[in-house]
């Protein structure tokens, strides 16, 4: 769990570094991916373990539309209104997808990975979660990577570090701007394709994502998509041992509480400067 | 008291007695309903101005006291059998007590990290209240029947003295707002808002400041919460202490105008009808179609009108002027005199 939380929040900290917009509507982005995974499966027949790169490309371009429609205009407002745009968003979304689909759940219970398990001793593993944790290092990787190393990537540090100054430059901030977008998106549709070979798939299934993803990025730090993935499996980790042992109702009780204990040794972060 | 400080308190006063007279206009039962919900929002939005909107901390995690004060009111009928004013003001210390305790460790952060952690602080408060057995858990409160009257905070034959109940809390809320915009204290916090490290150096605590603003904005909401709960006579925790309370007033704030002691008033009186009435008009369909017109209004709101609609306000009451207000304007080149030269 806590390597898909990793990844929501890499997507998450990616938009919310170089832009400095809180995308509320980052779970119904991972929700819609889980939903167009589910149809995928249950209309052609392609597992979710096939069908990702699908799933990645829609929510690259919802996200890249996104930015077209919406954000391009509230970027340069002041401070809480792209967070007012992407809250709408998030409620108009979600609600489509109960309009759409109804609100029940839906899983998939025949996929290729389904209910195999595998045994270590006295640990048992499931597949699905094996994969889901597998292809959310990898697809983490990649996006470090594709940061780290490619002109685009480049171009992104650059502008979240000064705008202005990589305009200068030359680098079009327009298209930088909606290309992170676009590969925030495309982390959460990673994510969703993965999940939902485990986790049932209903209009809210992305808002508690969302929640914990907001926690996770700040515990990293901010301006260093880095720091997701390690606090994304601290806080996955957080979550199952603290349900397992005080019960499932203080979980989420104790993955807050670690927030804001380590919050108070490293007030930015984990890995944040 | 300087000349606008009148005039907005006059214009608040005008405001509060024009409001005194609508709920006699008519009798219909709805449009009591979304009167009340305007400005129980409304004072709601102004006691979190007083921490976002002057002091810069933006908070998402009000539903916390919105909550307590709710289960304060509840608690104290349906456990103890004593007046829910009495649950009203317990729940207010108490709900000053938990600002008070969280503000230590949470204030040290900054900016979003402060945001993030009041939400963590919101979904902790929420999940232990699910968890809570005394208080019902997640079953929730249904508070018992009473005879109508001031004592006992129920009224059924009308919704007429829930109106005035909610006046007198928005005319407490935005008066207190009001006086802590334009007192010595408020124009600290919007130092402080400004640049922490400026107001330090000319000899403001910015820790005392924003602990008293936390704490004075908690016990305001946690009296909405009590006023909340006595008039939905049920509450559960997913009602009083999600995420989406603490968004919806962030939302109605921030679409009216952050800050200023009518944007909540504004936010509110358009926000909240809309979500009232799609909900009538559409809400029947079980589909969320309300919500989608709701969320699609929100986003078009935000897209074409960045300022909130007090800047477009602003902007037909002076067509030329393209600058913020005077104070807010000194407060940051003082700042950014103090910055550079530090």
């Amino acid at each position: 769990m806590g390597c898909v939380y990793g990844l929501v929040a890499v997507g998450l900290g990616l938009i919310w570094g170089v832009m400095d917009v809180i995308n509320f509507a980052h779970g119904e982005f991972l929700m819609l991916s889980m939903y167009s995974a589910y149809w995928m499966y249950t209309l052609f027949r392609i597992d979710p373990l096939l069908s990702w790169p699908i799933e990645t490309a829609l929510i690259f371009l919802l996200g890249y539309a996104t930015y077209k429609l919406i954000i391009k205009r509230v970027v340069n407002a002041p401070g809480l209104t792209a967070l007012l745009a992407t809250y709408g968003l998030s409620l108009m979304l979600r609600n489509l997808a109960q309009f759409a689909w109804s609100a029940n759940y839906k899983y998939l219970p025949d996929t290729f990975l389904a209910n195999k398990r595998l045994l270590m001793g006295p640990l048992i593993i499931g597949w699905p979660q094996l994969a889901a944790a597998a292809g959310s290092i990898l697809m983490s990787v990649a996006v470090f990577n594709f940061v780290g190393r490619t002109r685009m990537g480049r171009a992104m540090q650059a502008t979240a570090l000064d705008r202005s100054a990589a305009q200068l430059m030359g680098i079009d901030s327009e298209s930088v701007y909606a290309f992170t977008f676009g590969i925030g998106g495309a982390c959460v549709g990673v994510a969703g394709a993965l999940l939902a070979t485990f986790f049932p798939v209903y209009p809210e299934s992305g808002a508690i994502y969302s929640t914990l993803a907001f926690v996770i990025v700040a515990l990293g730090g901010f301006g260093n998509i880095r720091g997701a993935l390690p606090a994304g499996i601290i806080m996955g980790l957080a979550e199952t041992l603290g349900g397992f042992y005080l019960g499932t109702e203080y979980k989420y009780t104790i993955v807050f509480l670690i927030y804001l204990l380590v919050m108070q040794l490293r007030p930015k972060g984990l890995f944040g400067w | 008291m300087g000349k606008n400080a009148v005039r907005e308190r006059n214009a608040l006063l005008a405001l509060i007695a024009a409001m005194c007279v609508l709920p006699l206009l008519t009798r219909n039962v709805n449009t009591h309903h979304v009167i009340i919900m305007i400005l129980l929002y409304a004072s709601l939005g102004e006691a979190w101005n007083i921490i976002t909107g002057l002091a810069g901390q933006t908070s998402f995690g009000h539903a916390a006291f919105f909550g307590i004060g709710a289960y304060g009111a509840a608690m104290a009928y349906f456990k103890f059998g004593v007046t829910p004013w009495i649950g009203m003001a317990v729940a207010a210390v108490a709900s000053a007590v938990v600002a008070a305790i969280v503000s230590y460790p949470v204030f040290r952060l900054r900016g979003h990290y402060f945001a993030v952690a009041t939400m963590a602080v919101g979904e902790i408060v929420f999940q232990l209240f699910v968890a809570w057995r005394w208080v019902e858990g997640a079953t929730g409160i249904s508070i018992p029947v009473a005879p109508e009257g001031l004592a006992t905070f129920q009224f059924r034959s009308s919704k007429l003295p829930y109106a005035y109940i909610a006046i007198a809390l928005f005319a407490l809320a935005a008066f207190v707002f009001h006086f802590v915009s334009r007192s010595k204290f408020g124009f600290q916090l919007r130092a402080i808002r400004g640049s922490e490290e400026a107001a330090m150096a000319i000899g403001i605590s910015p820790a005392r400041a924003k602990l008293t603003a936390m704490v004075l904005s908690a016990a305001l909401t946690s009296i909405v919460g009590s006023a909340y709960a006595q008039y939905v006579l049920y509450i559960d925790p997913f009602m009083v202490f999600s995420m989406a309370i603490s968004m919806k007033i962030v939302l109605l704030t921030v679409l009216g105008g952050l800050g200023s002691v009518w944007g909540p008033v504004l936010g509110a009186a358009i926000l909240i009808p809309l979500s009232e009435y799609t909900r009538i008009a559409f809400g029947g369909t079980g589909r969320g179609v309300d919500l989608i017109i709701f969320g699609a209004l929100i986003v078009l709101v935000a897209c074409f009108e960045p300022q909130g609609i007090i800047g477009l306000a602003r902007r037909l009451a002076q067509p030329n002027a393209n600058r913020k207000g005077g104070a807010d304007g000194d407060v940051d080149t003082k700042s950014d005199a103090a910055r550079t030269s530090a």
